[in-house]
């Protein structure tokens, strides 16, 4: 009997006992009709072969482990990062259910979106009824500020009119007339969650800034941000309010999740916390400026606002020295503040870290994936380490996006034997792993499978990452969340020194400990 | 009835209306019948189930694609399903339910991968047939060892009308493996309850009709199947060292670890077990039909149950398997004992209160009770009418029931009735934990387990005692406060 009372084990290590073994042997040899161990073996050698590459690259039709997901969970996201804003999803309700799961997994928070439930009925005559219902009851059960809709890719296919059922819900009175229920369109069929991020923030800003009656623009010196979809939104954006602190800037980051998703636990759980309020995006239609700290999650919101008579200015998910000097440089030219002295000290001190830690950096290959503006802000800092990025791979990656970490490549000697991989997806990595291996692996929690199937250790520093915990609440952005990042992929670099060299009379000369 | 057990069903009763005042009429009309509190007359807990979740509201649910490829069919291990439509369904369901098995993963086992025919607008307008022809051509050439094919259809393919089944022949012909399509769109159905009962019948029409049992097997008296176990953090293996223990032969899993072999030897067996009833009932009861197979559900939660499941188990064969099961229940006495011992004094008279789908709602509720623990709410995400009458043996009079419950209604229920832990799924976990009240994760185990057999238990009460003392929840109010 492997359980025991007094020291109880649970999965990791009852199914490692002989018991459980011999329940698995007789399993498999008497009732799985598996295939024989030297044919797995066989295949499992030529999954890792350049023919075997040559067949997956070819593929045309079959996405195995993208790093991508759906519209509608970028406009989600979005929607969550405005003051008591319940995004209402139109559709059905399974994707809710994902949505919602998926979040809490990765921030360990609550995540509130409703749905409006449509079935085969509603498949039929449309969800105008769903909604007019669903209005009413998010209405007075949650109390928001306001409800921010948006469609999965039924609600689209069977082509139901936002716009058209949300009037109709207000003349309905399942909500007041004058209540804010901005729209986007998100269909899953097209383009990615950055893309449902950038349509549902164009959403609510036009929502409020064309409003009828809305007064006119009146540009003051005030400056907007848009983090973008940031799995280290409640780190970055806290880091990004610091600096505007420092420099005396009167800043507003639209969508700002930071305290959405980090409420104290002290007894009371709180439905709404945090966010923009509406009153602060209604009046950043007067900014000088909006800032978008990812480029690929707002290209129809930033040509939107520029449109508007706004500067605009856009970033690749800004990590390190060099791309935390050019927002701040952003910053100086659009609000001629000066650099506030202790941000210079926060650079000098970013820049030691790394002379204190390069030999451990210069020269190792990396293999990058994620999103299409972290795969530019990981690359970019790592070369300015003296790092050479190898793989840059996103599934949401387009040409435009190919060409242009090709441009960042060339720009650095470190570059050199660096390609990018848009539109892959990781299974292709997992080819490029084994024929022309890597160091390290940076990329979110699905890179374990890669890390467990090349043993190329895996450093997780974006989004989702559900097996490690408030990773989140650190930033990655300005010369703070720099060092954060220096930090996460040093210890990586050191505990694999450790682990190779810690077998006893064996490898342990270079087991130092001093490094 | 005593005077006390009336005045607290009344403050129930109270504390329902009160909750149901923020709807608005029609919707608190319709939500009242699926809430209600267990009487001693009621044969079905006296609340409506398996209708239609009203709109606007946070319903713990999710859809009919989440019942067949999350549950049914994704863990059947040396098969690949392809998430087809849209990439988010496979991207969400990705991983996220540690249905445990043996094998080589991307090469003869794939159930931590995602595939996906990842739609974009021209399929949705040409239609994706084509590209799903071309989808299954690649994964056979990409994976030779893969023994069979599943198709799990998302919202769009319904609505455009694709032709998945032809493809699934055609296909099936070509590549002479099983390819099996599943019309499980997320719009069908009101829960994930319809995407079990649809993975059945594709299980019935397109495996047990299209496919034959192994010629080499060897059938034996004692063969029996583990249906509706998903191997969460092992389960299924916690429970199969048992049946083995009292001398029967578990001839297939399913589905958790589970393989297409197991699932076309399934009609030999001479019982199937089903733990959870609601996913699997339809297949038990189809065999039992066609192939004259009994079935039993048993619940391996707990020392209580599991004792008597073994015995109901053990009766349906000769003496040599009843004595046996004896046996092996007095083998494993003292691991209860020492268990109990340990824990039931830090848990003894604790209030929980449940909301799961499944089988959990009332599964689980003798494994509190045999440390001493209250059920005082529980309530199913997706059960039917017949899960309900299951649940009255199980549950005591005065235990508040809520079908369905939303987020709003679950959030006021533990507010007022102030239980000693709550135990639900991840969308719920950091509201209740927010207000101090400890909690654990019941469909994944908090990614702890196994919670099934004698050596699930001993981890069930481990982790309701973490959960339950740890320090952290004297630490929410600040000293000052």
């Amino acid at each position: 009997m492997p359980q025991n009372p007094e020291k109880v084990i649970d999965h990791m290590e009852l199914f490692r006992q002989p018991e459980y073994k011999d329940v698995f042997a007789r399993k498999q040899a008497e009732f799985e009709y598996g295939h024989p161990k030297e044919e797995v073996s066989r295949v499992a050698e030529w999954t890792k072969s350049e023919e075997y590459k040559a067949k997956n690259f070819s593929r045309e039709a079959l996405t195995i482990n993208p790093t991508k997901a759906c519209q509608p969970l970028g406009a989600v996201f979005a929607a969550q990062g405005f003051e008591g804003t319940m995004p209402f999803v139109h559709g059905s309700q399974g994707c809710v259910a994902y949505y919602r799961s998926h979040l809490t997994r990765h921030f360990k928070e609550p995540n509130s979106a409703v749905s409006s439930s449509m079935t085969e009925d509603a498949a039929v005559f449309g969800g105008l009824n769903n909604m007019i219902d669903g209005l009413a009851n998010t209405y007075s059960l949650y109390q928001p500020k306001m409800i921010a809709v948006l469609t999965t890719c039924m609600a689209e296919v069977i082509g139901d009119d936002l716009q058209g059922f949300i009037v109709n819900a207000k003349n309905k009175d399942s909500i007041p007339q004058d209540f804010p229920a901005p729209h986007a369109h998100t269909p899953a069929f097209v383009g990615s969650h950055v893309t449902g991020y950038d349509n549902m923030m164009k959403g609510v800003l036009s929502y409020f800034w064309d409003a009828e009656g809305s007064p006119a623009r009146e540009a003051n010196d005030s400056i907007n941000v848009i983090g973008g979809f940031d799995g280290y939104a409640v780190g970055n954006n806290r880091e990004l309010k610091r600096i505007f602190g420092l420099f005396g800037i009167d800043a507003t980051i639209l969508s700002d999740v930071s305290d959405v998703f980090d409420t104290p636990t002290d007894g009371q759980f709180r439905l709404y916390d945090g966010g923009t309020t509406l009153e602060q995006t209604k009046a950043a239609k007067n900014a000088k400026a909006t800032i978008s700290m990812q480029e690929y999650c707002t290209p129809q919101t930033l040509s939107y606002i520029k449109d508007k008579d706004q500067a605009v200015a856009k970033f690749n998910y800004p990590m390190g020295v060099g791309a935390t000097d050019e927002f701040l440089l952003k910053l100086v030219e659009l609000t001629g503040k000066p650099v506030p002295a202790e941000l210079t000290l926060e650079r000098g001190r970013l820049v030691d870290a790394i002379a204190d830690s390069h030999t451990h950096i210069h020269g190792k290959r990396f293999a990058v994936y994620g999103d299409p503006d972290f795969c530019l802000g990981m690359t970019k800092f790592l070369m300015e380490m003296g790092a050479e990025p190898v793989h840059v791979l996103s599934t949401s990656g387009s040409k435009k996006w190919d060409k242009q970490v090709q441009k960042l490549l060339d720009s650095s000697p470190f570059g050199k034997s660096g390609a990018s991989y848009g539109g892959k997806d990781l299974w292709h990595l997992r080819s490029l792993l084994f024929t022309d291996p890597v160091d390290y692996i940076i990329g979110n929690s699905y890179g374990k499978y890669l890390e467990r199937d090349t043993k190329i250790p895996l450093i997780r520093l974006t989004y989702p990452i559900f097996d490690r915990h408030h990773h989140h609440r650190y930033p990655t952005w300005g010369y703070q969340g720099g060092l954060n990042v220096l930090v996460r992929i040093l210890d990586k670099i050191l505990d694999d020194y450790d682990q190779k060299t810690n077998i006893a009379g064996e490898t342990d000369y270079s087991f130092d400990l001093i490094r | 009835m005593s005077l006390a057990n009336e005045e607290s069903k009344q403050a129930t009763q109270d504390l329902i209306n009160e909750v149901l005042e923020a709807y608005p009429e029609k919707s608190r009309k319709r939500r009242a019948k699926h809430i209600g509190i267990q009487t001693a007359e009621a044969k079905d807990c006296d609340v409506k189930s398996n209708v239609k979740s009203i709109p606007g509201v946070m319903t713990i649910r999710g859809c009919a694609y989440a019942g067949s490829k999350g549950v049914v069919w994704g863990p059947i291990k040396d098969m690949i399903h392809i998430s087809h439509g849209p990439v988010g369904c496979g991207y969400y369901s990705w991983s996220g339910r540690r249905n445990y098995y043996i094998g080589v993963t991307g090469v003869d086992s794939w159930g931590t991968m995602h595939f996906t025919s990842d739609f974009q607008e021209k399929d949705i307008v040409f239609g994706g047939d084509k590209k799903l022809g071309k989808v299954i051509d690649e994964i056979n050439e990409l994976f030779p060892l893969v023994n069979g094919i599943s198709i799990q259809s998302e919202c769009p393919i319904g609505l455009i009308g694709d032709d998945i089944e032809a493809v699934a022949r055609n296909k099936s012909a070509e590549i002479g493996k099983p390819i099996v399509p599943v019309r499980c769109e997320g719009f069908r159905g009101v829960s994930q309850s319809l995407g079990h009962h649809i993975a059945n019948d594709t299980i019935r029409d397109w495996i047990f009709d299209k496919t034959e049992p192994k010629a080499d097997f060897e059938g034996t008296p004692y063969d029996v199947t583990i249906i509706g176990d998903y191997n969460i953090g092992g389960d299924a293996w916690s429970s199969r060292i048992l049946l083995e223990e009292i001398g029967l032969r578990v001839i297939a899993q399913w589905s958790g670890d589970g393989t297409l072999a197991e699932l076309e030897n399934t009609p030999k067996a001479k019982v199937n077990l089903i733990h959870c009833y609601r996913s699997m009932n339809y297949i038990a009861r189809h065999m039992e039909e066609k192939f004259n197979i009994p079935w039993m559900e048993y619940n391996f939660f707990g020392p209580s149950q599991i004792a008597e499941s073994l015995r109901k188990i053990a009766a349906l064969f000769d003496d040599k398997i009843q004595a046996n099961a004896e046996a092996v229940i007095a083998k494993y006495q003292p691991l209860v004992d020492g268990v109990i011992a340990k824990y039931k004094p830090r848990l003894e008279g604790k209030k929980v209160m449940l909301y799961v789908g499944g089988l959990r709602p009332r599964h689980v509720v003798d494994a509190y009770h045999d440390l001493g623990m209250e059920v005082t709410g529980t309530g199913y995400e997706f059960a039917h009418n017949d899960d309900y009458q299951r649940t009255t043996h199980y549950t005591k009079e005065g235990t508040l029931i809520y079908d369905d419950v939303t987020a709003y209604e679950f959030e006021k229920f533990v507010e007022k009735l102030d239980p000693d832990l709550v135990a639900s799924g991840i969308k719920e976990k950091y509201v209740f934990q927010k207000m101090g009240k400890p909690f654990r994760q019941m469909h994944s185990w908090d990614y702890s387990g196994p919670y099934h057999g004698y050596d699930g238990f001993a981890i069930f009460a481990r982790d309701m005692d973490m959960a339950i003392n740890n320090p952290v929840w004297n630490l929410t109010k600040a000293p000052w406060a």
